[in-house]
């Protein structure tokens, strides 16, 4: 990979006439990339150096007589059974999250491109496929609270399915609530993974279909030992993807359950967010954050290693 | 040769049958909040539910559309989200120029802090944005939403500009440049020009990025003149003893522009979010 990257610039600047100084034209491209630089210094490199070093102190923020602390805001935060509420939800809610967003997307992907259909049925399905997924979260969250109110039409057609006996508070019951917040993430996320999946199946070439089938594989022989291992590296890179984006989730938890009732559907995200601008405790909030940060990091390592394997 | 058909009849019922199934999953909680915003509020929870009611009318469209406070959320979001996009636009041009078109000491380390930026969690940055947009006297200002934006917006821009510029001919700048010109002439002359398909859609997703941005807009924020359309949903949650009806009005108008956007490019769109995901 490494050795094949092209020197794509150099070609260019040999050509042009060296009209200024080897020193100025060297600085050229640093000129370009300035307004960058600039950017990532101001919203990355100081905030990262900021909340590292909020974390360590206290009094941050609200108050301007900030002293050291040590660990103990990391020790707060380790201790708080608020916080590891949050981190089992939190995993509980990506790894369904995750599963359904693939089996679903890979399902309906794969529905999208069956040849026995015509192009035009195929695009108005498709439409229709990544609907949920155009909707910002704010609109996600208030359709599904109105659609799964207790006297809402789930739970009208559920009773009238016999399946339920009264209307039941999906998000207000604690044995309920984080199974339909994960709901909710799935129907708004499996779009995306259905999109690239879609794009991955197109690429397949119809060639290895078709010395498959001239060996009398069938359907789902085919789906394991052509399918799958052909779609293998979307469905990686996809999987982290999702896995570092329904990590992050915060608007769609803030906007239906606000983490309750009784902590159920607390997440990482929100957890950290009441610490900060709930409670005001910015310097616990920090240490949260910065755990949050080194948890995404080491899942993020995982994505650029799966990036490097393709 | 008729089981064949029997057979390839079958399979088309069952993904019909499937799709319809998947269909119905997908749309009928958008075809259920379009319904509900020409209901009146008391039937909205009517049992049985219907999906077109004897009130059907535009009066929840009207009541937001009448009203300065919510038009204010509107104005803003698009403020936001315009000044997002021809910023990044313009700073991610400049950057795809120079890794595209150049060779140059730490280009492979600045590449991968770019990417790496997209990572980075929201939840993590809000705490320290909030110390420095107060400090910087950017607190319940554009500038401090724009700027803050543009964290998620950038690293994107800079990655699928940086790939469109690489399609396009090296030759085209020499061109230029024989002609006595700059770099930065053949940038804007001739590279500009003909990335406008490339730059269309790298637009639209960072102004639909702005436009949905929730968590900075809700904490860098603090007057209702300064809200955006998703922060203003919410709060017409809050303060109405839930008017569904109006909820429901104000997050289609809310989804407009996104939906339009999309329609009309989906085709680059949805090409270019899959090159970025797959490559980037």
């Amino acid at each position: 990979m490494t050795l094949l990257a092209p020197k794509t610039a150099e070609p260019v600047e040999q050509a042009a006439p060296p009209k200024r100084s080897t020193l100025a034209r060297r600085l050229v491209p640093y000129g370009y990339l300035s307004p960058t630089l600039i950017l990532i210094v101001v919203l990355m490199v100081v905030p990262i150096v900021m909340v590292i070093s909020y974390s360590f102190r206290d009094n941050v923020i609200v108050q301007d007589n900030s002293v050291f602390a040590g660990l103990a805001n990391y020790t707060k935060v380790l201790t708080d059974p608020d916080f590891l509420a949050a981190l089992k939800n939190t995993a509980v809610f990506i790894t369904v999250s995750m599963a359904a967003h693939l089996v679903l997307g890979l399902t309906f992907a794969m529905m999208l491109n069956t040849q026995l259909l015509s192009g035009v049925t195929k695009a108005v399905f498709r439409i229709v496929y990544i609907l949920p997924w155009l909707f910002t979260i704010a609109v996600v969250a208030v359709i599904w609270r109105m659609l799964l109110d207790p006297s809402g039409v789930v739970n009208y057609v559920l009773h009238t399915l016999g399946l339920i006996n009264e209307g039941v508070n999906w998000l207000g019951d604690p044995g309920k609530a984080l199974w339909a917040v994960t709901f909710i993430n799935i129907w708004s996320g499996y779009p995306f993974f259905m999109i690239s999946l879609l794009a991955g199946l197109q690429g397949i070439p119809n060639d290895l279909y078709e010395a498959a089938a001239v060996d009398g594989t069938n359907w789902f022989q085919r789906f394991l030992h052509v399918t799958l291992p052909q779609l293998r590296p979307v469905i990686i890179s996809m999987a982290v993807l999702d896995l570092i984006w329904t990590s992050q989730q915060f608007a769609l938890i803030w906007m239906t359950t606000g983490g309750g009732p009784l902590n159920t559907t607390e997440m990482l995200s929100t957890y950290t967010y009441k610490q900060a601008f709930s409670e005001y405790e910015f310097a616990t909030a920090s240490a949260a954050a910065v755990l949050v940060l080194l948890i995404t990091m080491v899942l993020a390592f995982f994505y650029v290693r799966s990036q490097r394997e393709r | 040769m008729a089981t064949v058909k029997t057979k390839r009849t079958l399979a088309k019922t069952g993904v019909i049958g499937g799709l319809v199934l998947g269909a119905l999953f997908a749309g009928l909680p958008v075809l259920w909040m379009l319904s509900t915003s020409f209901k009146s509020n008391g039937e909205v929870f009517q049992n049985p539910p219907k999906l077109i009611t004897s009130s059907f009318s535009f009066d929840a469209y009207t009541e937001i559309l009448g009203n300065g406070a919510q038009l204010r959320f509107f104005l803003n979001s698009y403020l936001v989200a315009i000044a997002v996009t021809v910023l990044t636009l313009l700073v991610a041009l400049l950057a795809g120029y120079a890794f595209s078109r150049f060779d140059f000491p730490m280009k492979k380390t600045i590449n991968a802090v770019i990417v790496s930026v997209q990572a980075v969690p929201p939840i993590t940055l809000v705490i320290p944005y909030f110390g420095l947009v107060v400090a910087l006297g950017l607190y319940n200002t554009y500038p401090g939403l724009i700027l803050t934006h543009m964290v998620f917006t950038l690293p994107y821009a800079i990655i699928m500009i940086t790939a469109y510029l690489n399609t396009l001919p090296k030759e085209l700048d020499e061109s230029v440049k024989v002609d006595g010109g700059t770099g930065w002439t053949a940038l804007w002359r001739i590279l500009v020009p003909i990335s406008v398909p490339g730059l269309i859609a790298v637009g639209v997703y960072t102004f639909m990025i702005s436009w949905n941005e929730y968590l900075f807009a809700l904490s860098l924020t603090r007057t209702d003149d300064m809200r955006t359309v998703p922060i203003g949903i919410q709060l017409l949650m809050g303060q109405h003893s839930y008017e569904w009806n109006q909820m429901m009005a104000m997050s289609i108008l809310g989804s407009i522009p996104v939906l339009i956007l999309f329609l009309l490019f989906q085709k680059r769109f949805i090409g270019g979010l899959t090159a970025g995901a797959v490559k980037a």
